[in-house]
C-alpha cells in the first residue's frame, strides 16, 4: 500500500518546522468520507500552507464542516490520508505499512490543532477562567499559575477580563464564543479551525466575535481554516478561498479572484445567492 | 408495649445495624455503579461485553438468594466464612451496583456529544474527559435516580434479617415473638423505614442542589437575572440561554 503521494514523499516526518511561513502544513490526499452511503467528500485533494488563512465556502451539505471535523479527528476518513505538519493524522506507519493510528499518535499530531465550534461548546461545569485553564494544565502540563496568566492575557485580548468568575451560562452567545476562541488559543495551536463560529449568534453579537478573529489573524502566525457565511469577513482575512460543491473543490484562489471574477458558474451562482 | 430494656438492647442496636448495612452496601454499590457504568461504554469490545454481562447477571438474580448463597454456599464451596453482615453487604452492594451502573451509563450517555468533541479538540485523554468534563456534568442527573436506588437499598437491607443479622426488622420480629403483638410492631417498623428514607432523601436533595450549583445551573439567591436561571444545561451550551441578558 503506497499512500505517499509524490510531492510529500520527502517531507521529514517529525523535525520539520511547520511554523515557517509558506511550507505546506495540511494536506488532504484523496480523502473520501461517506455518511450512511451519502458521499460527502469525494476523493478530495488540497493543501494549505503554513500561516495562511483559508476560507471554505460553498452551499450547505458541500462537506466544508466535514473537512474541519476530519482535521479535528472528530470523524475519520473512509479513504485517503490527511497530513498535518508532515505527519499522518489518523494513520501511522508500522512496518512500512500505513495503518489506522492509535490514540497516542493521534494525540501527538492533534496537539497542533485547535477548533472553535458553532455552538461554542464551553464546559458548563467550569467558570470562564477554568474553561481556558483546564486543558493547558491537564494536557500541556502547565502549572496553575502559568495557565492562569495565559488565560487572563487571552481573556483580556477577547475583551472579557472582567467575566472570568462567571459560569458560561451567564454569558451572552457572543461572549461565550469569545471565551471559546480564548480557550482554543490557550493551547497555542498551529492550526485554528473555525466552524461557522458566528452562525449561532444574534446579529448584533457577530461583529464582536469577528473583530477578535481579525485580531488573531493579524497578530499571530496561526494557520486558519474557516467555514463561514460571512463573506465580508472571508474577504477581509483570507489569503485563499476554496469553493466547494458536491464534496470537491470547484475553484480556489485569492479572495479578490473568487469574489471578484470567479472562473466557474457554480461559484458565481453561489455568491450571487449569498451576497 | 415495649419494655425499656428490650428497646435499648435490641431495637436501638437494630436501627444502628440497618444504618451500617445501608451505608456499607451503598458505598460498595456506588463504586460498582461507576466502574461498571463507565466500562459499559469502554472503547474495547471485550470490556464492554464483560461489564454488560455483570449488569445483566446481577440485575437478574434475587438479592435474597444471592445473600443466602454468599452466607451459606460460599463457606461450603470455598471455605471462606463471611461474617453475617459482610455477606449481606456484599450481596446488596453487588446487586444494587448493577442497577446503579445503568444510572451512570445513562447519565454519561446524556452528556451532549458536543462536550466530548470540545474535549477532543483540546486534546484531553479519554480519562481526562471523563473525570473533568463528562462525569461532573452527568453527576447532577445521576442524583435523583441514585436517591431512588438508595431508598430501595435501605428497604432491601431488611433481607439481612433472614441471614440472622440483628437489624431493625430482625429486632422487630424478635419483639413480636416475645410480646405476641404484630400490629404495633410492624407499624413501628414501617414508620421507622419511612423516617430513615425521608432523611436520606433530604440529604440527597441537598447534594443535588449543590451539584447543580457547581455546574452553574441552580438559581442564585440574589442577582439581577434570577428569573433566567432555571434553564437546563443543554440550553446553556447550545447558546440559547441568556443571549440578551448578561451584556
Amino acid at each position: 500500500m503506497s499512500a505517499e503521494s509524490p510531492h510529500t514523499a520527502n517531507t521529514p516526518v517529525t523535525d520539520a518546522n511547520p511554523a515557517v511561513d509558506g511550507s505546506e502544513l495540511i494536506r488532504f490526499d484523496k480523502v473520501t468520507k461517506r455518511f450512511a452511503g451519502n458521499t460527502v467528500l469525494d476523493n478530495l485533494c488540497f493543501s494549505v500552507d503554513s500561516g495562511k488563512h483559508v476560507t471554505l465556502i460553498g452551499p450547505s451539505g458541500s462537506g466544508k464542516t466535514t473537512i474541519l471535523r476530519l482535521l479535528m479527528t472528530l470523524v475519520k476518513p473512509d479513504e485517503g490520508t490527511i497530513k498535518v505538519g508532515g505527519d499522518y493524522l489518523t494513520h501511522e506507519e508500522r512496518g512500512g505499512k500505513l495503518v489506522p493510528a492509535g490514540e497516542k499518535h493521534i494525540r501527538e499530531v492533534r496537539k497542533n490543532i485547535g477548533m472553535v465550534f458553532q455552538q461554542f461548546n464551553l464546559f458548563p461545569n467550569m467558570k470562564v477562567l477554568q474553561n481556558i485553564m483546564e486543558a493547558p494544565v491537564q494536557v500541556l502540563g502547565l502549572s496553575k499559575d502559568e495557565a492562569e496568566a495565559r488565560a487572563r492575557e487571552l481573556l483580556d485580548m477577547v475583551g472579557l477580563a472582567d467575566r472570568c468568575d462567571e459560569y458560561p451560562s451567564r454569558l451572552s452567545g457572543g461572549q461565550q464564543q469569545r471565551v471559546a476562541i480564548a480557550r482554543a488559543l490557550a493551547m497555542r495551536p498551529q492550526v485554528l479551525l473555525l466552524d461557522e463560529v458566528t452562525s449561532a449568534l444574534d446579529p448584533e453579537l457577530v461583529a464582536g466575535v469577528l473583530d477578535v478573529l481579525r485580531d488573531v489573524a493579524r497578530t499571530t502566525d496561526i494557520t486558519m481554516l474557516c467555514v463561514t457565511h460571512e463573506m465580508n469577513f472571508a474577504r477581509d482575512i483570507s489569503d485563499q478561498v476554496l469553493m466547494f460543491d458536491g464534496g470537491k473543490v470547484v475553484e480556489s484562489g485569492s479572495p479578490e479572484k473568487i469574489f471578484g471574477d470567479p472562473d466557474h458558474d457554480r461559484t458565481r451562482e453561489f455568491l450571487s445567492a449569498v451576497l | 408495649m415495649m419494655t425499656g430494656a428490650f428497646f435499648e438492647n435490641w431495637f436501638l442496636p437494630g436501627i444502628w445495624i440497618t444504618l451500617q448495612v445501608t451505608f456499607f452496601s451503598a458505598a460498595l454499590a456506588f463504586v460498582v455503579s461507576f466502574v461498571v457504568g463507565v466500562l459499559r461504554a469502554a472503547p474495547s469490545r471485550i470490556v464492554r461485553i464483560l461489564a454488560g454481562a455483570y449488569f445483566e447477571i446481577f440485575r437478574s438474580t434475587s438479592s435474597l438468594v444471592f445473600m443466602f448463597w454468599i452466607a451459606f454456599t460460599v463457606p461450603m464451596l470455598f471455605h471462606i466464612q463471611f461474617y453475617g453482615m459482610a455477606a449481606g453487604v456484599l450481596a446488596l452492594g453487588l446487586t444494587y451496583g448493577a442497577y446503579g451502573s445503568e444510572i451512570v451509563r445513562g447519565a454519561l450517555a446524556a452528556v451532549p456529544a458536543a462536550q466530548r468533541e470540545a474535549g477532543i479538540a483540546l486534546n484531553f485523554t479519554r480519562i481526562q474527559r471523563l473525570r473533568r468534563i463528562e462525569i461532573p456534568q452527568a453527576w447532577p442527573e445521576m442524583l435523583p435516580p441514585f436517591n431512588n436506588l438508595l431508598i430501595e437499598l435501605l428497604k432491601g437491607t431488611s433481607l439481612i434479617s433472614l441471614i440472622t443479622v440483628a437489624d431493625m426488622t430482625f429486632s422487630g420480629n424478635l419483639l413480636r415473638l416475645v410480646k405476641g403483638e404484630s400490629a404495633p410492631i410492624y407499624t413501628l417498623l414501617l414508620v421507622l423505614y419511612f423516617v430513615l428514607a425521608f432523611l436520606l432523601t433530604r440529604g440527597m436533595r441537598l447534594l443535588e442542589r449543590r451539584a447543580k450549583a457547581k455546574i452553574g445551573q441552580a438559581p442564585e439567591k440574589t442577582g439581577l437575572f434570577g428569573g433566567l436561571r432555571s434553564r437546563s444545561s443543554i440550553d446553556a451550551v447550545t447558546g440559547t440561554a441568556g443571549t440578551g441578558g448578561a451584556k
